[in-house]
């Protein structure tokens, strides 16, 4: 089932707010997405981590309904 | 013991007997997802030795390593015991060198001509 990119954006903003979030359909067919999110709080946490927090904002989808949303996280640097 | 913990068992014995566990898809020789390919694609261009265990053939390891690590997806790589990363990560650090870098860290022999993107 696909899912929407504003809805994606729209739950990892839910649980990061400062998150700044670029998404981009890569076929498409709105089922194959990548997403660069960038945000201060994940300043001096491991890539692992950063990730697990993306993971966690999008509840459960990831790995689900979502199977293709190719992730990049970055720390925001002030 | 529940069959949770068994497999979690099992995953903390297998990762701390192989430097380099690759859980994933198919096989290092037969990917069977596009994900799993990119990760033993990087790591067999590295010349990296490393064991691959395949989820398709197990339904509670499949399930199991992704309670194990808090992580959504496979695959999944373990360097001596710890999780690195999923494709995007692993991806991510070969590109930017830190996998290499990593490997040395963890004095992990692998094909040092092959380093260079």
């Amino acid at each position: 089932m696909p899912m929407d990119a504003k809805e994606i954006e729209r739950l990892i903003k839910a649980s990061i707010p400062d998150a700044e979030v670029s998404i981009r359909d890569l076929a498409g067919d709105g089922d194959h997405y990548a997403a660069h999110v960038v945000s201060s709080a994940f300043v001096g946490k491991t890539r692992v981590q950063q990730h697990q927090m993306v993971y966690e904002a999008l509840g459960g989808r990831m790995g689900d309904v979502l199977h293709a949303l190719a992730l990049t996280t970055s720390p925001r640097k002030d | 013991m529940t069959e949770q913990q068994a497999v979690h068992d099992w995953i903390t014995k297998t990762i701390a007997a192989n430097d380099v566990v690759l859980f994933m898809k198919g096989t290092s020789q037969f990917p069977q997802c596009g994900f799993s390919a990119q990760v033993a694609q990087i790591l067999n261009h590295l010349g990296v030795n490393y064991k691959d265990v395949n989820v398709l053939e197990d339904m509670g390891i499949r399930e199991g390593i992704k309670t194990y690590s808090n992580w959504p997806t496979i695959p999944q790589l373990y360097v001596k015991g710890e999780f690195i990363g999923g494709c995007d990560i692993v991806r991510e650090m070969f590109q930017q060198g830190e996998l290499q870098q990593l490997l040395d860290d963890k004095g992990i022999s692998y094909d040092k001509r092959s380093a260079v993107v």
